[in-house]
């Protein structure tokens, strides 16, 4: 039996958000929901993962603090000591202050920089890719919801489709993949 | 549902406050300073701490209603209660700053009329300099507006509040629009009393040495202690069956506020320090040489805690998520920012004489802080502890992060 995916279209979020518990309480997998801004709370709903862009985060902010540090050792006080106003260059932590403000900048660059570029990355929307969508009303005013037979052994796309039809849905599309 | 105060919590208060008062007595004896200043310096330390409690919830609460936060209408009783401690607070800082403009002691040296007298021994041209802004009259028309506004503040807030419950449709909405002008119109006086206080009250301690950045520091200190109180209160009041629409999204995010006021706090802490330290100018620096010199465990010590404790062990998500954890964090924050209030005064107003927090200072602490719970919890059985009618209830109810 070839695989099908179903698209199931609503035109609202709180419907969409029903909808979905609906079926995941009737032990369906739900995909993916394709929508043009975040509907909160539907990750717990259809069993989205946590995002672990914050661990990323504090990966980046530690390694933008650790080159920031580094980088100023060895310019003003190992390969150059730089007499500022007479502040003392002999140790690095008799100038920690003055360095401090460059850490701060540098640890938040990179992990903005960081976080934004391996959110891209993730999503695979960094410009140029392909858009995934399915529907291009999904970037406008509707919500669409990804079902795939795939991942839901036992029943068949009229099945699901079946059910889908009980829930306030504006239109369903089958397609081969 | 009302909150009802159990004998038991009650007694902790009562012992708490004794057990304070044997330990601030002890210490009163065994203090030989002149005047008993470490007594006043103490008292006024602990006066303000609390005071500072209440103020920071205060303002806290104004900026909910000025901003028409909706996630925190269902824990605003939790600040009312806090704010109204105000008043006694508010009392112990008149009391010393009164006994300090009578001569029982020399905190503010500047209060000392001989200190500005041409040709006496203790004449001092850069206190006389100041002399139109630090002269005891305008001190006190100050003292007392900052006063003023915030008892106002405090008890117009309250009044509102109770007055709400009552209220539904037309007039609610219409009435809860009046308290978000209002609350706005007193951010404005806030902003600039909170700054000028800190430097009456506190500043002018080290009256040679001046920072315009002092009051927002003070600030910042005073509002994370007060996120700290409420954060903690919610957990117990919820621990003990109250409040049982709060969830865990309302602790996330008080939890949070105590993180993010804790980096204003150390941001603005350290934007004054570096700046003079680069600086270098002698005029600028006493007030940290004469800490640094003498108290670099206090001074290091009290930033370590109120920077790196909330950096390291609240940056997750969990932490901020986990009541027994934030309980624990919190406390040490808490006393962090009291260590910070004592490195500001102590050195300045016993100069020499200040070796290291003692009996006095911690056993007042104690007082105060059995008073402060006390009065809190008095207040908080007065009301029902969930807002009955708001405009934002609903919203702060199914408040989901």
């Amino acid at each position: 039996m070839a695989n099908k995916v179903i698209y199931a279209v609503y035109d609202d979020p709180e419907v969409l958000k029903g909808a979905a518990r609906k079926l995941v309480s009737a032990g369906v997998k739900v995909r993916d929901v394709f929508s043009p801004f975040p509907v909160h709370g539907l990750d717990p709903i259809i069993g989205v993962k946590r995002t672990r862009l914050g661990i990323v985060a504090f990966m980046f902010g530690i390694t933008g603090t650790s080159l920031a540090l580094l980088g100023m050792y060895y310019m003003m006080i190992y390969d150059w000591p730089m007499n500022i106003g007479g502040k003392p260059n002999d140790f690095f932590y008799q100038n920690l202050p003055a360095f401090i403000p460059v850490t701060f900048e540098f640890t938040i660059l990179c992990a903005c920089h960081g976080m934004a570029i391996t959110y891209l990355i993730r999503n695979k929307t960094l410009p140029g890719m392909p858009a995934r969508n399915p529907d291009p009303r999904s970037t406008d005013d509707k919500f669409i919801m990804e079902v795939r037979t795939e991942d839901n052994h036992g029943r068949s796309a009229d099945d699901i489709a079946g059910l889908l039809r009980e829930t306030p849905v504006f239109e369903i599309n089958e397609r081969q993949c | 549902m009302n909150f009802t105060l159990t004998s038991r919590a009650r007694t902790l208060c009562m012992a708490l406050m004794v057990l304070g008062l044997a330990l601030a007595g002890f210490g009163f004896i065994n203090d030989h300073t002149d005047h008993h200043q470490n007594f006043w310096a103490a008292l006024f330390i602990n006066g303000f701490y609390f005071f500072g409690v209440g103020l920071g919830a205060l303002f806290f609460y104004a900026l909910q209603n000025a901003t028409e936060t909706s996630w925190s209408v269902l824990v605003k009783r939790v600040y009312e209660g806090i704010f109204s401690y105000l008043p006694i607070g508010a009392a112990v800082i008149v009391l010393v700053l009164a006994a300090g403009s009578a001569g029982l002691h020399h905190v503010w040296s500047w209060m000392d009329p001989a200190v500005v007298t041409e040709g006496s021994d203790v004449y001092d041209p850069i206190v006389a300099y100041k002399m139109p802004f630090l002269n005891k009259g305008f001190y006190w028309l100050r003292t007392v507006a900052y006063i003023a506004t915030f008892l106002f503040g405090a008890m117009w807030f309250r009044k509102q509040s109770l007055a709400l419950d009552n209220e539904t449709g037309e007039t609610l909405v219409k009435h809860h629009l009046l308290v978000y002008r209002r609350s706005a119109l007193f951010l404005v006086f806030f902003a600039v009393f909170s700054s000028t206080l800190s430097w009456d009250w506190i500043m002018s301690i080290d009256v040679h040495w001046f920072s315009t950045l002092f009051g927002w520091y003070v600030f910042a200190g005073m509002w994370v202690s007060a996120m700290i109180t409420g954060v903690v209160l919610v957990i117990y009041l919820k621990g003990k069956g109250y409040l049982p629409q709060v969830n865990n999204s309302h602790i996330h995010d008080m939890g949070k506020w105590v993180f993010a006021i804790s980096f204003l706090w150390t941001y603005l802490y350290f934007s004054q320090f570096m700046l003079y330290w680069y600086s270098n100018i002698p005029e600028e620096v006493i007030y940290f040489k004469a800490r640094i010199d003498h108290h670099p465990m206090l001074m290091w010590g009290m930033f370590f805690i109120n920077f790196a404790v909330p950096m390291l062990l609240l940056m997750s998500r969990d932490a901020k998520r986990n009541p027994r954890f934030l309980i624990g964090v919190g406390a040490v924050i808490f006393i962090g920012h009291w260590l910070d209030l004592c490195q500001m005064v102590l050195p300045g107003a016993l100069g020499d004489h200040f070796e290291h927090i003692g009996a006095l200072e911690i056993g007042l602490f104690l007082t105060f802080l059995g008073l402060f719970i006390l009065t809190v919890l008095n207040t908080l059985t007065k009301a029902p502890l969930t807002p009955v009618n708001h405009p934002y209830l609903d919203e702060s109810v199914h408040h989901h992060i």
